[in-house]
């Protein structure tokens, strides 16, 4: 880590106490310096090899009710009394908003338990390794299978960072965080047809990562499997999302609870608190609170302590996320979801967002279903999460008689968020965390699959 | 060529030797070609909502990125202080990709000749933010007196203005000065207790502040953003299954980036991992199709006098009455295909290396009337506008969002019909164009392209097109 414990806490400290100087009401701010190494190894040779450091500097000032926010790469002392001015100047053409203001005093702080989200080792690995674990991965995929033809290579990816906050509430705070992750991207051939697919894994230490020889083969098979895909007739089937798809019907339950979203009435979940939006078997959670995982930090970025909180419990739409603005034009409290990047403005995000596992494996939840499609990639934006029509790209897999029988492609499937959830008739029990959302396989009845 | 005309190395006190001695640091051990690309970034932005100007933000980011190539082989760094001796240091982390004696000549630098595709004097950055915050407050007002069904309007505007400093171990020298404006508004209505909808219009380019006075102004894009959150309060769903789709003109040619444009960026065709490799030559559209990409029109979105390898950027034909004729190509790519540079090596920022990518991509105009085009479908799909896109540009299969549509039926739109994805997979769907109109329109300049995590600026456009077979992903069925 380039910085001394300390240093980059003192600079937020710094700039919070320059603002209250220039007559802010408030202020508070977020630091952050890391750096970052990054390797993709093609057809056995490195092909790049990326490593540097960046920091920078996000301020939000408040007078009164008016707000404004600066941001700069700039840490340097001169650099901070800019990154001030800079703030100060444009909170004079923004509006007296009744609801703006920073947390309650007494919100602030931070969790005391170590999450376990810095690990050294990560750092301590030389590049080399790095290099070698990605020349693996991509071997591994390569040698799996002659029709494993090309590839897009291996790839080696590392961050590691400290996050400094500080509150004119009487809040300051920072913590470290390191991840890294290992992928690998085949492509598969069968006459002038190619598919690609990927595996990957990731973790917050480079000793949790799996072994490059397993992401190969796994993201070989994948590729593979797509192979000979074709279009099917369209019709209102069942669909079945593996945790790789089903993963983005969690974040469109994100969209939706999103504080934002729903004190402007642009979501399909406003004024829904406390109603079954939901089948019984869907329940979402987010937690930022869970040790080594990719969404957890000890407080949010007003400093309020990150929680758990059911968004959706069997069904019934429990809560919304919220940071201390949404909340405040809601009427409800703060949810310590609490989010900008340096460069942003204060808005709401998500701790570790998951949907618990079920009880039924893969292969009795595709024989439940009988036929249908059992998806595997999604593309396109085609999410309205005012309306919930939903409507997406789709490639997967066929299923007949219970069972896997061919690929599918070039199909889309839609529907409507609202009846989509409402219609989960099955959830798996292989809930995995690859980032911070996570899902286990969801079975969806009445959507309608697109193709000839 | 004179570094003196140079905003970033007058700022920052960077001489001709500098630049000379990080190029030889980052070539200390050896690699074919070295380049350094300053970069200061000036934004600002202001969000407008329940007629609150609610939020404000301004910055400012520094830094160099360096690239050493050797072979196939890039190695990059980048650091946000430019003093030397962090630039030394980061030209030699770069340089550990090569090993071997040097094996480049170095000389002085030249200049790439001058142009001017977005002579805006005051940039908007430069303007007074009381100028700015009032094209908001503009476009909310005029949103919300366009009809009495609007509940909800946010307006944002944003603007940037970078200036680029790239010098090469080739001996080019480059400097630009980057000005972007964009003005968005999202609106929201409903009838009565019914289900609320949504409509979005928004624009700009590399522009001045007065785009916004007299070409586009801020009541243009609300009452467009009214229009369609209007339209789609009517709507009924969207059809599936296959269908006659003709897209109107302008922002659908967002088919073309997806279908055709990232399939033909060369480092995926160098690869192999295209659906268009090894087709140069080949017949991948109807002879009615000629697609281009023109980095170099005046004041465009997509637009840039050097690219951000300092290259000139040029109008490149990728389809020609159907057939394959080029790649989109950055420097890497060409020195590696033996094809010519295209000018198309773009990068997010000095913290990205560069990659082709398109610039403004569209179809050139058929002569078919538009009206001739939607009287001639019995059955089908009309779409005015779209939401974004994506490709796998493996298998070619691609997708993009209708947000405005309607119904054809008998040769006349009917039903608006409600969000639908249209999917297509490249080296087929435009064999199934069968009338081109000759109304070509560009897009209002809001596209914004993302590959490998980096996002550039883009443009499209389209003439009407009829594309006899696509499957529409609705639900009535």
């Amino acid at each position: 880590m380039p910085g001394t414990k300390g240093v980059l806490e003192e600079i937020a400290n710094r700039a919070v106490r320059l603002a209250v100087e220039r007559g802010a009401d408030g202020a508070e701010c977020t630091v952050y310096e890391g750096e970052e190494f990054e390797t993709t190894v093609r057809m056995g040779e490195t092909e790049v090899v990326k490593e540097s450091g960046s920091r920078g500097a996000g301020l939000r000032v408040l007078f009164g009710k008016r707000s404004g926010s600066s941001y700069s790469s700039d840490l340097t002392e001169d650099g901070v009394r800019a990154l001030v001015g800079q703030a100060v100047d444009i909170a004079s053409i923004t509006t007296d908003d009744p609801h703006a203001g920073l947390p309650e005093p007494e919100e602030l702080g931070s969790l005391e338990c170590d999450l376990q989200l810095y690990h050294e080792d990560i750092r301590l690995l030389a590049a080399a390794e790095k290099i070698d674990l990605a020349r693996r991965a991509e071997k591994a995929a390569l040698d799996a299978d002659p029709r494993i033809t090309n590839s897009e290579g291996g790839n080696f990816n590392s961050n590691a960072g400290e996050h400094a906050f500080a509150s004119s509430g009487g809040f300051s705070a920072a913590y470290r965080t390191s991840t890294c992750s290992l992928s690998a991207v085949p492509v598969a051939k069968n006459g002038d047809r190619m598919e690609r697919d990927f595996w990957y894994s990731v973790a917050r230490k480079a000793g949790g990562l799996e072994a490059p020889e397993l992401i190969g083969r796994k993201a070989a098979e994948r590729a593979l499997r797509r192979l000979g895909a074709r279009k099917v007739p369209t019709q209102r089937v069942a669909v079945v999302f593996e945790p790789r798809a089903a993963r983005s019907l969690v974040g469109h339950v994100f969209e939706a609870v999103h504080g934002e979203a729903v004190y402007r009435k642009a979501s399909i979940y406003a004024g829904r608190l406390g109603e079954q939006v939901a089948s019984e078997s869907f329940t979402v959670i987010d937690d930022g609170t869970l040790p080594g995982l990719f969404g957890s930090s000890p407080f949010d970025d007003e400093g309020v302590p990150t929680r758990r909180t059911t968004v959706i419990d069997k069904g019934v739409l429990g809560s919304y996320l919220l940071n201390t603005y949404t909340a405040r034009k809601l009427g409800l409290k703060t949810t310590g979801n609490a989010s900008r990047g340096i460069t942003g403005n204060a808005g709401v995000g998500h701790g570790n967002l998951f949907l618990p596992a079920g009880v039924s494996s893969v292969d009795e939840i595709l024989r439940q279903v009988g036929t249908g499609l059992y998806v595997t990639e999604l593309i396109g934006f085609g999410v309205n999460i005012v309306t919930g029509d939903y409507s997406r790209g789709a490639a997967g897999l066929w299923i007949e008689n219970g069972e896997l029988a061919f690929p599918v492609s070039e199909v889309t499937i839609a529907g409507n968020l609202k009846d989509m959830f409402r219609n989960v008739v099955a959830v798996g029990n292989d809930l995995e965390f690859r980032g911070s959302v996570a899902a286990p396989t969801i079975a969806v009845e009445g959507l309608t699959v697109s193709g000839q | 060529m004179d570094l003196a005309g140079s905003f970033i190395a007058r700022k920052f006190n960077i001489t001709a030797r500098d630049l000379e001695e990080y190029l030889s640091v980052a070539l200390g051990r050896g690699g074919d070609y070295a380049d350094l690309y300053f970069e200061y970034l000036v934004t600002t932005s202001i969000g407008l909502d329940e007629s609150i100007v609610k939020s404000a933000t301004q910055g400012v980011s520094v830094g160099v990125g360096i690239r050493v190539i050797s072979g196939e082989r890039t190695g990059y760094a980048y650091c946000d202080d430019l003093s030397p001796e962090k630039v030394r240091h980061a030209a030699g982390v770069a340089a550990c990709i090569a090993s071997g004696p040097a094996s480049v000549e170095k000389t002085g630098f030249t200049g790439a000749p001058k142009r001017e595709l977005y002579p805006v004097v005051v940039a908007p950055s430069e303007t007074s933010l009381g100028e700015r915050v009032a094209l908001v407050r503009r476009a909310d007002e005029a949103a919300r007196a366009a009809d009495p069904r609007v509940f909800q309007v946010q307006a944002s505007y944003a603007d940037t203005l970078k200036h680029v400093l790239i010098a090469t171990s080739d001996g080019m020298l480059s400097t630009d000065r980057q000005p972007m404006a964009r003005l968005n508004v999202v609106a929201l209505a409903r009838e009565g207790d019914g289900v609320p909808q949504r409509g979005f219009a928004g624009g700009g380019g590399r522009v001045g502040l007065e785009f916004f006075q007299t070409e586009k102004t801020p009541e243009y894009f609300a009452r467009d953003a009214v229009r369609q959150a209007i339209v789609q309060l009517k709507a009924v769903e969207a059809p599936a299954g296959e269908s006659v789709v003709v897209l109107g003109p302008g922002w659908p040619g967002i088919l073309l980036h997806e279908a055709v444009g990232h399939g033909l960026e060369a480092d995926f065709n160098r690869k192999g991992v295209s659906a268009f490799s090894g087709r140069l030559g080949q017949q991948v559209a109807s002879p009615l199709v000629t697609v281009v990409d023109d980095g170099t029109i005046h004041s465009r979105r997509g637009s840039l006098n050097v690219d951000d390898e300092g290259d000139m950027t040029q109008r490149n034909v990728l389809i020609e009455n159907g057939v394959l004729r080029g790649y989109l190509t950055d420097k890497l790519s060409s020195r590696l295909m033996q094809m010519p540079r295209s000018g198309n090596g773009r990068r997010e920022s000095y913290q990205h290396f560069p990659m082709p990518r398109m610039t403004n991509t569209f179809m050139l105009a058929g002569d078919a009337e538009p009206d001739a085009i939607v009287r001639s479908v019995k059955r089908g799909l009309y779409c005015a506008n779209f939401g974004g896109g994506q490709v796998d540009i493996t298998s070619g299969n691609f997708v993009f969002s209708a947000t405005e549509s309607y119904l054809i039926e008998d040769g006349r739109l009917t039903s608006a019909v409600r969000d639908a994805t249209l999917i297509g997979n490249g080296p087929e769907a435009l064999k199934y164009v069968s009338m081109v109109g000759n109304d070509l329109r560009l897009d209002e300049g809001v596209g914004v392209c993302g590959k490998e995590g980096q996002s550039v600026p883009v443009g499209v456009g389209i003439p009407t097109i009829k594309v006899d077979r696509m499957t529409v992903g609705g639900t009535a069925h």
